[in-house]
């Protein structure tokens, strides 16, 4: 009953989202001007409204399913089983096609459903038309679900116990990994609406940009939590101590993020300058298209292989033609009315915008890069040529389009709007440029490192102090909150390039097959096996080696990296262990079982690595993430501040004018 | 003893799914003792495709074929060849899809040529857009 319920309301969901699709659309055509025409018009907000009840419903329905391990359920029977601790029960709903589509959906139709209750700043036409594209949007999403992929469609017969979810998925930081990346594609869809419904009406304003930038802002802090959170998964559970793969699947939640970068940027362009205008509208579109080609890439399994695609080929077609139609009718919308709105203000070429215009290009062209070389090898495939792109192509391919810009971005946030002199900044850019100059220096004397680990080192140092300059000669109690979230946002990327390049230069690495009793030195560490124990978990067995490590003779301590079997599914995984200490982590796995030595003591493969300031990648992306909360925070609270001036001196002049009339008739 | 024999049975399973009752080859989990020749090594694994996983180097994968793709690196790079010599070497056995490093080759050109059209554009864009402010600000003076 209850997958019965999730269904139906599914299915009314589906309804609703092309009633808000159609009523927007007639009232837009008609004009909001009375009549019939006026009705549809009242029908849009309700609709988005009562949608976004019930998907949340559906979705409520499908994680019940879970909840219980409902075993009538197909997706339950493919993704659970009984055994399975309450929360990776639940965390499973989303831990598959069906359940993170719904997932996506249902935020989707709530973000919806918020804007209709609750946005009030934009023309009612520009509401009706954004409500509208997000309808269409979210149609396509319910189809593709109803259609080929039915979360809560039944067995026959009732199965006696379900598969079991896979066991790398089994982790707290993974579980809210997939939400976390969801919610950010989903603001950018609703960016994405805002966009298209500013464009129809032809009101790409100021206004406009204030309404859409908290959406963008949220959406962007979500992504950067989302890839955070992957990758520190990827870097402790897959036990290589790698954070970063350029893996496609990676590649597809990157894309997104830097294309909400640069509309994060142009937005706020538009917002201070009016200018900028088209290109804003165009971000916004590149937005939408990489976080639905990022979903479907993922979730189609093309990006395992094309072939993999092939397996099933409706729901492969389905994707290509959701693709086609969006993002295909999405550019000709906007390649019909770009020229219906002009570019906006003018600027000079040292001007603040002038900085956030190359930077927005830089990144584009960055996007375009990984666009480039996560798709060419899907192409390739399809012609039976195998090709395999990697870091060594990603990273000096993306830096040449990557260090101009962390250079502009120093200079760019002590620019002025609109016109200034570069003269003006010249003694801050003077000892950014020698920080830069003088940390390349030394990394080069230092030791033989990589161009792009001393590169990454320099820039860090200089962006480092860049970024805190915008504050210089200012008191730090006026600043806004907003300003604020710059700064820490532009350290936060200072401070996860220098964890990147320090990982990059400075890790030491030790492999080592160890008897019990035997230790080895990684940097200046020691490492001692005491011994390997078996032990259980709850769905799980593992071999646990006792390490103690200490650091320059300091104190041991215990250090316990497992190799872990699960039985439902089976499947084994290794659990590094981590020691964390300020300036970096110590990182070590427990391998097979290396043979016997001569004297027949068992020996263990050992795998150490000392890596310094790797964390700091993490506090990087956290400080980004922090910095974009205070931007949001700030922004609203400096617009909220703003609408109530603004009805205060409304309710004066009301004031004042029922005054003057009382007072008219006794002059008369 | 039993204890073992449990532990024993613990592990078979492993061993039959990971299909590798062979111990792996010797520089599969060792380090060249020659720690230049080791980052070498290492540099030259992290740009190699483990060929049975899932978009992961042989440097970061468990798969029986990492190691012995491992072993085979740091074998012949102590038997003095090159980390070139030994990419072509994998590359002639296993084809250009072992290698993360594409080359301007027939059939990967668009990966080359397309960031470069990107400069160019960047290029003429800002040049473009610069002439023409700063004609502008000439015309206003």
């Amino acid at each position: 009953m209850i997958a019965e319920i999730g269904l139906a309301a599914l299915w009314l969901a589906a309804a609703l989202a092309a009633l808000q699709l159609l009523a927007g659309a007639l009232a837009l055509k008609h004009g909001y001007v009375g009549g019939a025409e006026r009705d549809f018009a009242r029908l849009v907000r309700p609709a988005a409204i009562t949608q976004a009840l019930l998907a949340g419903i559906s979705f409520v329905m499908l994680l019940w399913c879970f909840a219980i391990t409902d075993l009538s359920v197909k997706l339950v029977v493919t993704n659970s089983h009984s055994m399975k601790p309450m929360l990776y029960k639940i965390t499973g709903t989303w831990g598959n096609h069906e359940g993170s589509m719904l997932l996506w959906v249902a935020v989707m139709a709530l973000s919806g459903g918020l804007i209709a209750w609750l946005e009030r700043r934009l023309p009612i036409r520009t509401m009706q038309a954004t409500l509208a594209t997000q309808g269409f949007v979210a149609l396509g999403f319910y189809a593709f679900l109803l259609l080929s992929s039915n979360p809560f469609e039944r067995l026959p017969v009732p199965a006696a116990e379900g598969q079991g979810l896979n066991p790398l998925l089994q982790d707290i930081g993974l579980a809210l990994h997939p939400p976390t990346l969801y919610i950010g594609y989903v603001g950018l869809s609703v960016a994405f609406s805002f966009a298209l419904g500013a464009l129809l009406t032809r009101q790409v304003t100021p206004e406009f940009a204030r309404v859409m930038r908290p959406w963008v802002l949220g959406a962007w802090v979500f992504l950067t939590l989302g890839i955070t959170a992957g990758s520190y998964w990827a870097y402790y559970e897959l036990g290589w101590g790698g954070y970063w793969f350029w893996d496609p699947v990676e590649n597809a939640s990157l894309m997104p993020w830097l294309a909400a970068t640069a509309l994060l940027h142009s937005t706020s362009v538009l917002a201070a300058r009016d200018a900028l205008r088209t290109w804003t509208i165009m971000l916004g579109v590149v937005a939408l298209s990489m976080s639905m080609l990022g979903t479907f890439l993922v979730r189609s399994g093309v990006l395992t292989s094309v072939h993999a695609f092939a397996v099933d080929p409706e729901r492969g077609s389905f994707i290509l033609i959701l693709l086609a139609l969006y993002i295909g009718g999405a550019l000709a919308i906007f390649a019909l009315r770009a020229h219906s709105i002009s570019e906006g203000k003018r600027f000079a070429a040292t001007s603040r915008e002038s900085a956030l215009v190359f930077n927005n290009v830089m990144l584009s062209a960055i996007l375009g890069v990984v666009l480039l070389g996560t798709l060419y090898p899907l192409l390739t495939e399809a012609f039976d040529v195998r090709v395999s792109v990697g870091p060594p192509y990603f990273n000096p391919v993306s830096a040449i389009f990557a260090v101009p810009m962390f250079l502009v971005m120093a200079v760019g946030p002590l620019l002025r709007w609109k016109a200034d002199r570069a003269a003006r900044v010249q003694v801050p850019m003077i000892v950014v440029g020698i920080v830069i100059v003088g940390v390349l220096a030394f990394t080069a004397y230092l030791g033989d490192y990589s161009i792009l680990a001393v590169l990454g080192l320099g820039l860090a140092a200089g962006l480092a102090i860049a970024s805190f300059l915008p504050l210089r000669g200012r008191k730090l109690t006026r600043i806004p909150i907003a300003t604020w979230g710059m700064v820490l946002a532009h350290f936060g990327v200072a401070v996860s390039l220098f964890g990147m390049a320090s990982e990059s230069a400075f890790t030491k690495e030790r492999l080592a097959a160890m008897i019990p009793g035997e230790s080895v030195a990684v940097a200046d560490w020691q490492i001692t096996l005491d011994g390997v124990d078996p032990i259980a978990g709850p769905n799980w067995t593992a071999l646990e080696a006792r390490l103690s490590a200490s650091r320059a003779g300091g104190e041991a301590i215990a250090v316990t990296p497992q190799a872990r079997t699960f039985w439902a599914p089976f499947q084994a995984t290794s659990e590094s262990a981590l020691l964390t200490r300020w300036d970096g982590q110590l990182y070590a796995v427990l391998g097979d079982s290396a043979g016997v030595d001569q004297e027949g003591n068992q020996r263990w493969q050992v795998r150490i690595w000392w890596k310094p300031f790797v964390t700091f990648i993490w506090y990087g992306g956290l400080l980004i993430s922090l910095g974009g909360a205070l931007a949001i925070i700030g922004r609203l609270t400096k617009d909220l501040k703003r609408r109530r001036a603004v009805r205060r001196g409304d309710e004066k002049r009301e004031e004042a004018r029922e005054l003057a009339a009382e007072l008219e008739p006794e002059t008369a | 003893m039993r204890f073992l024999l449990i532990l024993l049975g613990a592990l078979l399973p492993t061993a039959l799914a990971a299909q590798d009752s062979m111990p792996p080859a010797p520089y599969a989990y060792k380090q060249l003792e020659d720690p230049a020749l080791e980052a070498q090594a290492t540099e030259l694994m992290h740009t190699l495709r483990c060929l049975t996983c899932q978009s992961q180097t042989i440097a970061d994968s468990d798969a029986p074929i990492a190691g012995d793709m491992r072993h085979q690196v740091r074998s012949r790079m102590a038997a003095g060849e090159s980390p070139d010599q030994v990419r072509e070497w994998l590359r002639t056995r296993y084809g250009d899809y072992v290698s993360y490093e594409p080359e301007v080759s027939a059939t990967t050109w668009p990966l080359f040529i397309i960031p470069v059209i990107f400069l160019l554009v960047i290029g003429l864009v800002l040049w473009r857009r610069l002439r023409r402010t700063s004609s502008n600000e000439s015309a206003g003076a």
